[in-house]
């Protein structure tokens, strides 16, 4: 391809992968634990222990993919993360004071005086409810352009909304995988319920988009581009039936089938995401700027790239052993 | 207020809060290997008492670490977009491998640090716990260089207002990076030193004489001891370093006014910016001259020639500039006549803590946050002592602050003290209540469990 023939295009178009993907992982891993914040107060007092349990030891790690794809952001279209990001002032405020709120949490909640601890549940989940909804605000403001108007407004409050329940049912996933029990039995429940939602919000941003602009609607309703894109929706559609059906089928005695729910979802998550993402390439800025134009100089990402390549597997590879060493149900609470 | 100016307090405010637990994790980290490797050394259990207990405010510091540098790395973008836009080719790389090679390995390993004990073996538990150390350490490094880069840039050339790259290894050694890296790994070092000295004190005053109060007193009081000296000697050397590169930033530390000879060190002075003098001065002759020339009539470098002949003033508030500095030396010297006086007692009796009267453990308990408040004094004289610069000679403050709505700045400005303001009350009180409950026999168990179901049984527990 010629496109690999001049680092001004091929660095960028790397770099803009390599964001997304961190976007992706992020989405799903810090996804499952803000999502089991927000179903705190669902939860009994013990189960709320279990549930915490359950992400401990991933927490850090997950919310540290955030950190390298704004860190991307940042360092490969510097311009576009200005833009984005003075644009997003406020929404980008509350999901810090968030993130904040529910870090300190975990910690607080089994380190301070007894008594304390049901008000750093609450500031847990009111802290994982700030991020959520904020980052879905912030989607919804991104597929509008980064436009403030009454409208965009309106829509972003929605997708806030369906963001928070997207988390919420993959943090009931993860509970269905990591927990046994009553509280399992309940996150099947939490899950069943959320499922509708999930598949709501996904018809809303699929139909939003295309309708936002006609660029996009371009991409995806022209010859031939609908018949290889025409795999996305229905897998997506069949992806979700699956996942009603695996649910249906928990919880039962031999725990046949608990991890299913949460790989289905991840699947399910990153269809969705592909899709937005091919609908936005190549902008970053959407309609404004795209990642050609926003991409720092060619020099310093190749110096960014060298160490990604070599970095990034060991990544991936003390991750998987930090999940390996955690593996199994984190069980229901022993006071001794 | 205007924009500019409430962005950098919000700025300050952020960056205040967030170096204060850092601070403590980077060295915090390393007095936990310490730990672990004495209790593999020795199998004595007054080690592993220590680690039990310090790994739970590693773990507490490293979470509030953690939530507040992410706000850091979004306040490039929201409040200094002319930042990245500028200088985002020199910035970005070294950003981009500060998250690479630190922020992974520290937040992964931290989980196997702080729950995996019995679930993985010995060897590969004081591995994690070695990785979590050098990953605070590499986070350090390489946010020390970008810093550094800001105060004495070299290794680029500006092509059409943007800077570009011409050699890393210029910009990484920068030629104040030395000085400031090492600098902040030894007030990184004291703070933890004072901050295991004190929290120690306050449950020996409380009555515990455990193995492990007894050990890891010692060790705070040995370890400051040990490093207020090299500290001292380091901050003169980057003293000199800064006379060199940035001495209007050392006129504002000395409040020197004109460049002469024969210059004090003002004990004492109000510096008065509209006047352009010292009021009250207290000083000793020569002392300045003394200090950064190493003779008494050595000329120092005054204020006055940092404004244009149009009256533009290149040079940093002196007020700030001068009394942190002040602060930051104070501190260091009390720190100086505490540790050696404790650790002089220890020593010559050979009774261990039990040599130390009464009043040097109550003078150790408020001086548990000696470090935090010499690491801000610190680091508010060589940042406000930048100004009116972003990057030295490069880029203003006032050319990279972002256009938005002064009350949006303002508003999340009176959000983010609030919320520190709660925070910082909750963790000093979340430190000490944990020394109370390790005395009151509530020794603290172990955070990890003994077997694969133990980890969500012993999480209420604590």
């Amino acid at each position: 391809m010629e496109m690999f023939d001049d680092p001004a295009r091929w660095l960028p178009f790397t770099f803009a992968a390599l964001m997304g993907v961190s976007i992706l992982v992020y989405v799903v891993l810090d996804g499952f634990d803000l999502g089991v914040g927000v179903l705190f107060p669902f939860a009994t007092d013990d189960e709320k222990d279990t549930m915490v349990a359950s992400i401990g030891p991933f927490w850090d790690a997950n919310e540290t993919w955030l950190v390298l794809a704004i860190g991307l952001l940042l360092v490969a279209f510097p311009t576009a993360h200005g833009e984005i990001l003075t644009a997003l002032y406020l929404p980008v405020a509350i999901m810090l004071i968030g993130l904040i709120l529910r870090g300190v949490a975990f910690e607080f909640r089994v380190k301070a005086p007894t008594p304390h601890k049901a008000s750093w549940n609450a500031a847990f989940l009111v802290g994982s409810l700030m991020t959520s909804l904020s980052q879905g605000f912030m989607l919804g403001k991104y597929i509008m352009g980064l436009e403030s108007t009454l409208g965009t407004w309106a829509f972003a409050m929605i997708t806030a909304v369906f963001l928070t329940v997207a988390y919420s049912f993959i943090g009931a996933c993860w509970l269905i995988l990591k927990t046994e029990g009553a509280l399992q039995a309940k996150a099947v429940q939490w899950a069943r319920g959320g499922i509708f939602g999930l598949a709501l919000g996904l018809g809303a941003v699929s139909l939003a988009t295309p309708l936002v602009s006609a660029r996009i609607f371009d991409k995806w309703f022209a010859w031939p581009e609908m018949l290889w894109l025409a795999p996305l929706p229905i897998l997506s559609a069949l992806t979700v039936l699956l996942l009603w059906r695996s649910l249906s089928g928990l919880p039962n005695p031999q725990d046949k089938g608990a991890r299913t729910p949460f790989l289905y979802s991840i699947v399910l998550f990153v269809l969705a995401f592909g899709g937005l993402a091919y609908s936005f390439y190549p902008y970053v800025v959407p309609e404004k700027i795209t990642i050609y134009e926003a991409a720092s100089a060619p020099e310093s990402l190749m110096i960014i790239l060298v160490g990604a390549v070599v970095v990034i597997p060991m990544i991936g590879g003390y991750t998987a052993l930090a999940y390996t060493v955690f593996k199994g149900k984190a069980a229901e609470l022993r006071y001794d | 207020m205007d924009t500019l100016m409430l962005s950098r307090i919000q700025f300050g405010a952020n960056i205040s809060f967030h170096i204060l637990f850092p601070t403590i994790t980077i060295a915090l980290g390393w007095v936990l290997l310490f730990f672990k490797l004495r209790f593999n050394a020795t199998g004595d259990g007054k080690w592993m008492e220590a680690y039990q207990f310090w790994v739970k405010v590693f773990a507490l510091s490293f979470a509030m670490g953690v939530v507040s540098g992410i706000t850091m790395s979004f306040q490039f973008g929201t409040n200094w977009p002319g930042f990245m836009e500028a200088v985002g080719n020199i910035a970005g790389p070294l950003l981009a491998y500060e998250i690479m090679t630190a922020f992974f390995l520290e937040a992964v390993f931290l989980g196997i640090m702080l729950f995996g004990f019995s679930r993985v073996p010995g060897w590969l538990h004081t591995l994690s716990t070695f990785l979590v150390a050098f990953g605070t350490s590499m986070s350090a490094f390489w946010i020390i260089v970008l810093n550094s880069w800001m105060h004495t840039p070299q290794g680029y050339e500006m092509i059409d207002g943007v800077a570009h790259a011409t050699s890393w290894f210029e910009i990484i050694f920068n030629p104040s990076m030395p000085y400031r890296f090492i600098h902040m790994m030894l007030a990184s070092g004291l703070t933890v030193a004072f901050l295991v000295a004190g929290l120690s004190a306050f449950r020996w005053l409380l009555g515990d004489r455990s193995g492990g109060v007894q050990a890891t007193l010692k060790t705070g009081v040995y370890l400051g001891a040990l490093l207020i000296p090299v500290q001292i000697f380091m901050g003169d050397l980057h003293g000199l370093n800064t006379l060199e590169y940035q001495p209007q930033k050392v006129a504002a530390m000395e409040g020197n006014w004109d460049t002469q000879s024969n210059v004090p060190l003002l004990l004492f002075a109000i510096p008065d910016e509209e006047a352009r003098e010292n009021r009250m001065e207290i000083g000793i002759p020569n002392g300045a001259s003394l200090i950064l020339k190493h003779k008494a009539d050595g000329v120092v470098p005054g204020l006055n020639d940092f404004v244009t002949e149009d009256g533009e003033v290149l040079h940093p508030p002196v007020a700030p500039v001068f009394w942190s500095f002040r602060i930051m030396v104070g501190t260091g010297f009390a720190m100086l006549l505490l540790s050696w006086f404790a650790a002089f007692k220890m020593m010559r009796k050979g009774r261990g803590p039990a040599a130390l009267p009464r009043v040097a453990l109550f003078a150790m308990v408020p001086m548990a946050f000696s470090g935090w408040v010499a690491t801000l004094a610190g680091w508010y004289t060589t940042e406000i002592g930048r100004q009116p610069w972003l990057v030295q000679g490069v880029l203003t403050t006032e050319q990279a602050v972002a256009d938005v709505p002064a009350p949006f700045v303002g508003i999340t400005l009176a959000a983010y003290l609030s919320i520190y303001v709660l925070l910082l009350g909750a963790y000093i009180a979340v430190l000490f209540y944990l020394a109370r409950k390790g005395v009151s026999g509530d020794v603290p168990r172990p955070r990890t469990p003994l077997s694969g179901q133990a980890v969500a049984s012993n999480v209420p527990a604590e």
